[in-house]
């Protein structure tokens, strides 16, 4: 069963619109087919989770809507793009420009302080040092790490570093974070302040969100819940 | 620039690993900057200016085969030449064989061929007056101590004295210093007289090891030394004239092909260290992978993350050769003071960092290149996963 968000909350325009979607990949002389002939619609402002069992296709759909992959056949729009007819460079500038990823393991440059992660995004800016300095102090701060700007991410706790990722997701003020468990390597207390975080961003600064976690206690902070199954959405929950 | 604290970052990610390399391009470049040294040493008399002024006439067949004195007066005679002088090798040592002092016996003529050589008048005066006066180069008076006024025994490792003895006495009459476009180890050298080492020398012969002529005008220099070199055709003393730079650098070759030897070295430390630098770049990539894929999936092309890794081997190269280049530089003048002028290192030429920072240039593309292909081509969704 696929799911029509836009019908749950009719009142926000989809800001995205995935028709059709299909994605295969080749591994040796296998193809294996991820996603099927999925379509969603994401309200502007919205909360989604994403879940499902190992190898549903989650992060592959939570990829394609954040542009780090392309599908094998039908069409995402996001903000009135079509981003699945993007080149490389053009999708890269896309990226850049609207969305925040937040992943699991935060991913974030052991050498560079908690201060130059943040700002790693606003290099493709052209704003100048002091600028990015400054947006850089503010996510910092709207994360609770002020006070950690100088730290390197072996300094920080977990959930710190993770906090470290939202605020160098937000620092360029996309409209869409995708989230690819950004609990899961988190202690209760540390994924409380993080979800936290998350609804935070949603509900005061209209951040659309669609995170993928196992999460049942993570899914209950969105909005709406969806679940995959062998590429196939199935279920649609409201939280 | 923007990207420059990034590029930094990760190429002190491994320090240690880092560091190592970075000995190695040091060494190599230190190596090379001494060389070129070496090398610019060996060739710096031949590219004097004032060499191209004057001709050196020797036997065709050998530089060590004598020439007849009787050929002077008619060397003088020939269009072109202004000034003719002779010299004799005289394979000169100081107290022990170890201490070679770059001895020549010499025309009255020679001084005056030679205006590079800053020899006070009254010292002049004295030498042309003293059968046994010789004059030394202030770098070498320097080294041994040697005041006007000394007198001393200098060593023939070629021609004893009549009496059978090779330490030949000498008064120290003068001490010249030398003007800058001098040939290297000019200010080394010890000039005397001809005409004692003539009559003093058991082999006495009267005969010349090789002539000097001045030329009315450089440009006619293949003329004059054909016309010299056709008053002993089908001789027993067949001549060879060439201008006094490609004398030397005849003279350096017939020590070896230094130019060849040193790029031969360099050559193959050059290979070890692409290999090397390559390594560590390949494995330093190797290691930031999923960090690659971050950049990308934060926005940046794939155009500036080959420009980054590209600049990061560059960078790795450009810091460590520049510092073996810094040691050089430091490092020759150093050894040529501490020897007291006996190897004499030049300071590195202008020509010698151009060198330098383009060979740093082409290794840190050579060794960057492919790392920073494949960082380029990175799958972001691959490499997040550790596919």
């Amino acid at each position: 069963m696929n799911a029509t968000l836009s019908e749950l909350k009719p009142s926000a325009a989809p800001l995205i619109e995935i028709r059709e979607l299909s994605k295969a990949y080749v591994r040796g002389k296998q193809k294996v087919e991820v996603l099927h002939h999925i379509d969603l619609d994401v309200a502007e402002g919205d909360f989604l989770a994403l879940m499902g069992p190992s190898g549903s296709g989650k992060t592959t759909l939570l990829n394609l809507i954040g542009g780090l992959d392309t599908p094998s056949g039908g069409s995402i729009t996001v903000g009135g793009k079509r981003i699945d007819r993007m080149k490389a460079g053009e999708l890269a500038r896309w990226r850049a420009a609207n969305v925040g990823f937040i992943f699991q393991f935060y991913n974030l440059m052991p050498m560079l302080s908690a201060q130059r992660n943040v700002e790693l995004p606003l290099l493709l800016t052209k704003l100048s040092r002091s600028e990015r300095r400054q947006r850089a102090a503010i996510a910092l701060k709207l994360v609770g790490l002020e006070d950690r700007a100088s730290h390197k991410p072996a300094e920080l706790s977990g959930g710190q570093q993770q906090r470290v990722a939202i605020a160098r997701a937000i620092v360029s003020d996309p409209a869409l974070l995708v989230c690819d468990e950004p609990t899961g390597d988190l202690d209760r207390e540390s994924a409380e302040e993080v979800l936290g975080l998350l609804r935070l961003l949603n509900r005061e600064h209209g951040k659309t969100i669609i995170m993928v976690t196992h999460d049942p206690k993570a899914a209950e902070f969105a909005h709406h819940v969806l679940h995959l199954d062998k590429g196939t959405l199935v279920e649609q929950a409201t939280a | 620039m923007k990207y420059l604290h990034l590029i930094w970052a990760a190429l002190f990610r491994r320090k240690a690993r880092t560091l190592l390399t970075l000995v190695s391009i040091i060494a190599a470049f230190l190596l090379f900057g001494m060389l070129d040294s070496v090398n610019a040493a060996f060739h710096a008399g031949s590219q004097s200016a004032l060499g191209a002024q004057r001709l050196v006439t020797s036997s065709r067949y050998s530089i060590i085969q004598p020439l007849p004195l009787a050929l002077a007066s008619r060397i003088a005679a020939v269009p072109g030449v202004e000034k003719v002088g002779h010299a004799n090798w005289f394979g000169g040592y100081y107290q022990e064989p170890k201490n070679v002092v770059f001895s020549y016996a010499i025309s009255p003529e020679y001084l005056d061929l030679y205006p590079e050589i800053r020899l006070p008048a009254a010292q002049r005066k004295v030498f042309d007056a003293t059968q046994t006066g010789a004059v030394v180069g202030r770098v070498l008076a320097r080294r041994y101590g040697w005041k006007i006024g000394d007198q001393i025994p200098l060593n023939s490792s070629i021609f004893p004295m009549k009496n059978g003895s090779k330490a030949w006495p000498m008064d120290i009459v003068g001490i010249f210093d030398v003007s800058k476009d001098a040939a290297n180890g000019l200010d080394q050298a010890l000039f005397f007289h001809w005409k004692y080492f003539n009559e003093a020398n058991a082999f006495g012969s009267g005969s010349v090891g090789w002539y000097i002529e001045k030329l009315a005008n450089p440009a006619q220099a293949d003329r004059v030394a054909q016309r010299i070199d056709a008053l002993s055709a089908n001789s027993p003393n067949e001549t060879k004239t060439q201008t006094e730079q490609a004398f030397q650098a005849s003279f350096v070759k017939q020590i070896g092909n230094i130019g060849l030897i040193v790029g031969a070295i360099m050559g193959a430390v050059f290979f070890t260290l692409i290999l090397l630098t390559g390594n560590t770049m390949a494995q330093g990539v190797r290691e930031r992978t999923s960090e690659l894929a971050v950049l990308k999936t934060l926005g940046f092309s794939s155009r500036s993350v080959l420009a980054m890794v590209l600049a990061e081997s560059v960078l790795l190269l450009l810091i460590g050769g520049l510092i073996g280049l810094g040691i050089a530089a430091v490092l020759g003048p150093a050894v040529t003071r501490g020897s007291g002028g006996l190897v004499n290192l030049p300071a590195l030429p202008p020509s010698t960092w151009v060198d330098g920072i383009a060979v740093m240039v082409v290794i840190g593309v050579l060794v960057g290149t492919l790392p920073a292909w494949r960082a380029m081509r990175l799958n972001i969704v691959d490499a997040l996963t550790g596919r």
